[in-house]
């Protein structure tokens, strides 16, 4: 499997003959380029067009954060898997607004599957579980707009959130969910993981022919790369929240881990070592794919999602969102 | 890109899209329509012929071709090919025949060689008027796969297993 690299600490990304180091002031480390296909640069690095040329020459991904650890963008080096075809389709069913709706919904329909599936092995949640339920039940099928879509999407993440203190420790408390600035622990986890995954289906998007850009429940204006929000939709509560739920939970991030400056709250260096481990260990963990009879990893499903994403645009085979079954 | 490395481009996109023809009509239709997926050792092998671009030999002849396919058509011996294994036989043929053909029309005859080196074995291969007939069918057939909206459906063959578009298809 090509490997992803979380670089944490300061340093310099160099290219010296056709090797490439990570030099910090104490070491220096040869990076196997040719098995990386993604770098998420956390720490304050240096580098220079000769290093990212080199780097691009693989096909690797740069993911940038700021010090915060908050998204600030990517290094994508041109694409080698361009479909003319593939994009033009992508871009019908845009325009297309019964087929916009219905990718729109898709995706929804997937995230609420799984949100679903994070509280019902939850006691505590079982009442959050049901409105949800109701909520979704009773609107799902009198949508006729996007922004309808995006409404109910809110109620019922709304109602989810706030489930999450009913079994979260203490001090993890969530008034609501704020985007930015996170001003507390657990808003600063969830957009810290959200913005991995984020990079992460990006980077899965970037190895098909589809176009990041053209988008369908989003607005392809929104944001750059609105398709990798579009699709985040599904991993979010599958994998980032999971994996909040277990550091958690197990005690393994308190509030040592983060630092509070100004506006922002933020997690540390440790806790950000600490949360990045285990969602590394989920996206390798391996779930047996029941037509492929192979294991695939969580990051591997997201990459079958984008795959069927094209299927459907060429007409080969309506698009089914992943609803995890283990 | 000069004339010579595009009509070479062109020349090898044809000859896979041959090759694929025998191999799975699905694939032909994928890989026509440039939905390709490099794999990990594609990746490596990147990262070599990137090597030796860097570093030129002064002789270098052969074309690198579908990244298996080793093309010496610039040099005065025969077509040669180096497959890895001799599974695919018809479809191997065929894109030799293909490359055979192609270079008659451009006046210019030669043999055509399919080496197996893992299984120490080549293949001389002649373009006779019959395979010449073969390979126009196959082109138009290209066409007419090639021009459909849409791919012709899945179907689990043995093949399948060790194709880069597995997943694609089954996943
Ligand atoms: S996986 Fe099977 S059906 Fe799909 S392209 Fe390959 S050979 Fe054809």
């Amino acid at each position: 499997m090509q490997k992803t690299l979380y670089i944490t600490s300061n340093g310099r990304l160099r290219r010296k003959d056709n090797t490439l180091y990570f030099e910090t002031e104490t070491e220096k480390r040869s990076i196997d380029i040719e098995n990386i296909e993604q770098i998420h640069i956390f720490g304050e690095v240096d580098l220079n067009t000769k290093a990212l040329n080199y780097i691009s020459q693989y096909g690797i991904i740069l993911h940038f954060y700021n010090y915060y650890g908050f998204y600030a963008g990517s290094f994508v080096p041109r694409k080698k898997s361009v479909s003319g075809d593939v994009v033009v389709r992508q871009a019908l069913h845009y325009l297309d607004k019964e087929k916009r709706i219905f990718l729109a919904y898709c995706f929804v329909e997937s995230a609420v599957y799984h949100m679903m599936r994070n509280l019902r092995e939850r006691k505590e949640a079982e009442a959050f579980l049901n409105a949800i339920e109701d909520e979704w039940e009773n609107g799902r099928f009198n949508i006729s707009s996007i922004s309808e879509l995006m409404g109910l999407e809110g109620r019922v993440r709304n109602i989810y959130y706030s489930s999450f203190n009913q079994f979260l420790p203490e001090d993890f408390y969530m008034e609501k969910r704020e985007k930015r600035p996170p001003t507390n622990p657990i808003n600063a986890l969830i957009s810290f993981g959200n913005s991995l995954i984020y990079s992460t289906v990006l980077t899965e998007i970037y190895h098909t022919q589809l176009d990041p850009s053209i988008s369908f429940l989003h607005e392809p204006s929104e944001k750059r790369f609105s398709l990798s929000l579009d699709i985040s939709e599904i991993f979010k509560p599958l994998i980032v929240d999971s994996v909040i739920f277990k550091l958690l939970n197990n005690r393994q991030i308190t509030l040592e881990h983060f630092d509070e400056d100004l506006n922002y709250c933020y997690l540390n260096q440790e806790g950000r070592k600490i949360f990045i481990n285990e969602l590394r260990n989920k996206l390798e963990t391996t779930v047996r794919h029941r037509q492929l009879n192979r294991n695939v990893s969580y990051k591997g499903y997201i990459r079958l999602e984008c795959y069927k994403l094209i299927k459907h645009f060429i007409g080969d085979q309506v698009y089914s969102p992943l609803k995890a079954w283990w | 890109m000069p004339e010579e490395i595009q009509e070479l481009q062109d020349l090898k996109f044809q000859g896979i899209k041959i090759n694929y023809l025998y191999v799975c009509k699905r694939k032909l239709w994928l890989f026509s329509k440039n939905i390709t997926f490099e794999n990990q050792s594609d990746k490596v092998l990147l990262g070599r012929i990137l090597h030796e671009y860097s570093y030129p030999k002064e002789e270098t002849k052969e074309v690198l071709i579908d990244n298996l396919i080793m093309i010496d058509i610039l040099s005065d011996g025969a077509v040669r090919e180096v497959k890895y294994s001799s599974k695919m036989k018809e479809a191997d043929i065929m894109q030799v025949m293909y490359y055979l053909y192609y270079l008659k029309q451009k006046g210019i005859e030669k043999q055509g060689v399919i080496n197996y080196p893992k299984e120490r074995r080549k293949e001389t291969l002649q373009l006779t008027p019959e395979y010449e007939q073969k390979v126009k069918e196959a082109l138009s057939e290209i066409e007419e796969i090639t021009s459909q909206a849409t791919p012709p459906p899945a179907t689990k063959q043995k093949v399948c297993k060790s194709c880069a578009y597995f997943e694609f298809c089954w996943g």
